[in-house]
């Protein structure tokens, strides 16, 4: 009954905590703006199953991908233990879903071969993030910090795993007469060291359930909070083509009334600000991504800017975003405000002006984050409301608003190709 | 290629004064018009449409820029200005199917023209040509050019943005049997560095241009020709394999100049 209790208090803390975190996140979200809406729901669920849960665009790097595949699998299944050690704290009793027969064997045991393999690709993790030259995990916008947080995440993954095997070999120990689920990993360890680790079943439990209680509230605040909004950020994306640029409806209108005077005009129309110049200007799709990055660096790997010793990383472009957001989205929540913007004190123009539009960073994006998309949403807003675009584009626009193209060339001169 | 010859070409303001109908427009776009060097990849292309006597008519003087490159630029403004007024030509004449070589057209004419009233179905050139050749009404003069090899630079504009990798790479087989591949390639394919309005602006400070990092993946192959489908990829690596003082061992070659080619036109 202490222990019942005890848990239901900590289980209560934990939601109470996460649900401040998500309350703090919704304000943020309702400083952003509408995006596309969400229709196509069987397109969705299939690009969900294939994407997230088939991790297609992760095996785009084989190696690496497939460890990271077999994790995501793995924690799919534990996830399920983890539901039922929730149960079984409230109730007070052990392996309560096991009524569940040869599905719950099956699950158990992929789940204890899961977190024994999951252990060992942290541990790669590990030394590949401390001790590997790995190009893509470095970068202007990967700070100590960020290193840090990634490895505190690995840290909790890898002892989250641990508790969870300790566990198990605690529940065999004890339960060698009568087991619920099957083991292989945990059995086979038993039967190879002939210890009784009865005595360890219960803190495996207690080290495993407030690891996950600690982890799931820390996540929101961490770059590993795709955990939670990878699959939500692959449901949610854009459909579109990835060369569609989204139509800015505002212009539509003034462009109507410059080519139609007679057009009605709505005096009631909010005046918004072209394009992005600070988070209030985002979507909430903008802000969504920037939470669901975990700042693999794919995307900067592949940008031709970037390969080409530009200041552009895509990734940055996302960093910024999210780290703009808890400095102005907190201001603002407060009442107050500061005289910064996302551009030029996070996002310099040499980076908006250097992308090519070329989508390979968004081809690329395991969780379907559209960078090119934002990054020309900035350019809207230097060209349109500061008139500060690079002196060859000014040169560009000039020839197409009098000639109809973006050379120098009259339009009599339109057919001369074919003469 | 015979350059003296003036192509017949039927303008649409023409067709439509003789109160006669055409199935495609075909949309020249302004590289087309005005780049001397992608001018020959239309005059290739009309060519290719008279040959197989196709029932279509381009704008002439009444073209004007689809918009894209100011789109991207951020000139939201100008962009849906030039939309507008190319909509109400295209509308104006009834226009349902429209061709185009250039990506950058084609996919704001397909993508982003429908937001503002310009409803067509959109063929690529190459998806069109493609279809010609396995509809068998296109003879090919199969390896004309002695064993050349070819590799095939994939515009993203055609290939990550419209997913058109497969009908390009069909034409440049039928015609010179095998496509040798870049390490870049399709889906992972490394822009020339033109898109998103880079062609019209100075690159920003950095270790070197784009377009030479794509030469360099081109040149690594080793081939004699490498295919293009879009005017900016053809000027980035024209000039990508001039800078390298390659111009006498590889070609830079657009598909319809290819399929023009193999037909003694």
């Amino acid at each position: 009954m202490i222990k019942q209790t005890l848990f239901t208090v900590v289980l209560l803390i934990t939601l109470g905590v996460f649900t401040w975190s998500v309350f703090r996140l919704r304000a943020f979200f309702r400083l952003t703006k509408a995006a596309y809406p969400i229709k196509n729901i069987s397109a969705r669920i299939s690009r969900t199953l294939n994407v997230a849960f088939g991790q297609t665009k992760i095996f785009r790097k084989p190696v690496v991908g497939f460890m990271h595949a077999l994790v995501f699998w793995g924690f799919l299944v534990i996830t399920f233990g983890s539901v039922e050690m929730v149960f079984d704290g409230l109730i007070g009793e052990d392996r309560s879903f096991a009524f569940m027969g040869t599905f719950y064997d099956v699950i158990m045991a992929s789940g204890d071969v899961f977190a024994f393999i999951i252990i060992v690709f942290i541990v790669f993790f590990l030394i590949r993030r401390k001790f590997m030259n790995i190009k893509r995990l470095k970068g202007e916008e990967i700070t100590a910090k960020t290193n840090r947080d990634a490895e505190l995440s690995l840290y909790f993954i890898g002892f989250l795993m641990l508790s969870l095997l300790v566990f198990n070999l605690g529940y065999l120990s004890n339960h060698s007469n009568h087991i619920l689920g099957v083991y292989p990993v945990s059995a086979q360890i038993i039967e190879w060291t002939s210890y009784d680790f009865g005595t360890l079943q219960e803190s495996g439990w207690w080290v495993h359930i407030l690891l996950i209680f600690v982890f799931a509230n820390y996540l929101p605040y961490s770059k590993h909070f795709h955990v939670f909004l990878s699959v939500p950020n692959v449901f949610l994306a854009n459909l579109d083509p990835l060369t569609k640029y989204p139509n800015l409806d505002s212009v539509t209108k003034e462009v109507k009334l410059m080519l139609d005077p007679e057009a009605a005009y709505d005096d009631n129309e909010e005046v918004t600000r072209f394009g992005v110049k600070d988070i209030e200007d985002v979507t909430w799709r903008n802000y969504m991504d920037s939470l669901a990055c975990t700042q693999c660096g794919r995307c900067t790997d592949v940008c031709p800017a970037n390969i080409t010793g530009k200041r552009l990383s895509p990734r940055k472009i996302f960093v910024d975003l999210r780290h703009r957001m808890n400095e102005k989205g907190a201001l603002i929540l407060k009442g107050e405000e500061d005289t910064k913007s996302l551009i030029r004190d996070y996002i310099s123009e040499e980076e908006i002006w250097a992308c090519t539009s070329c989508n390979a960073c968004a081809q690329e994006c395991p969780i379907e984050i559209s960078h090119p998309n934002l990054i020309m949403d900035m350019r809207r807003y230097l060209v349109m409301e500061e008139a500060s675009a690079p002196a060859g584009l000014n040169a560009m626009f000039a020839n197409i608003e009098n000639n109809g193209a973006p050379w120098q060339y009259s339009p009599e001169d339109r057919m001369k190709w074919a003469e | 290629m015979n350059k003296d010859t003036k192509i017949d070409i039927p303008v649409m303001a023409e067709v439509a004064a003789k109160g006669e109908q055409v199935e495609y427009l075909y949309w020249v776009g302004c590289a087309g018009a005005f780049d001397m060097r992608y001018q020959k990849v239309a005059r290739s292309f009309a060519k290719i449409l008279n040959h197989l006597s196709v029932s279509y008519a381009v704008l002439g003087t009444e073209e004007s820029c689809t918009g894209d490159a100011a789109k991207r630029a951020g000139n939201e403004m100008l962009f849906q200005m030039q939309a507008m007024q190319n909509i109400e030509i295209l509308n104006g004449y009834g226009i349902k199917k429209i061709i185009c070589t250039c990506p950058h057209c084609y996919n704001t004419l397909k993508n982003e023209y429908p937001d503002l009233g310009g409803h067509y179905e959109l063929i690529n050139y190459t998806e069109f040509i493609d279809d010609q050749i396995k509809k068998g009404k296109l003879e090919l003069d199969k390896n004309p050019f002695d064993n050349q090899s070819i590799t095939y630079h994939d515009p993203c504009y055609l290939g990550r943005g419209n997913k058109i990798y497969d009908a390009p790479r069909n034409i440049v087989k039928a015609v010179y049997g095998e496509v040798k591949e870049m390490k870049r390639c399709k889906s992972s394919a490394l822009c020339c560095g033109a898109g998103g309005a880079q062609m019209f602006k100075d690159a920003e400070k950095g270790d070197k241009e784009v377009n030479i990092e794509r030469t360099e993946d081109v040149l690594e192959q080793k081939v004699d020709k490498v295919a293009t489908a879009c005017p900016f990829c053809m000027t980035m690596l024209t000039d990508g394999i001039k800078f390298k003082n390659k111009e006498t061992e590889v070609e830079n070659l657009d598909v319809a100049e290819i399929v023009a080619q193999a037909l003694g036109l």
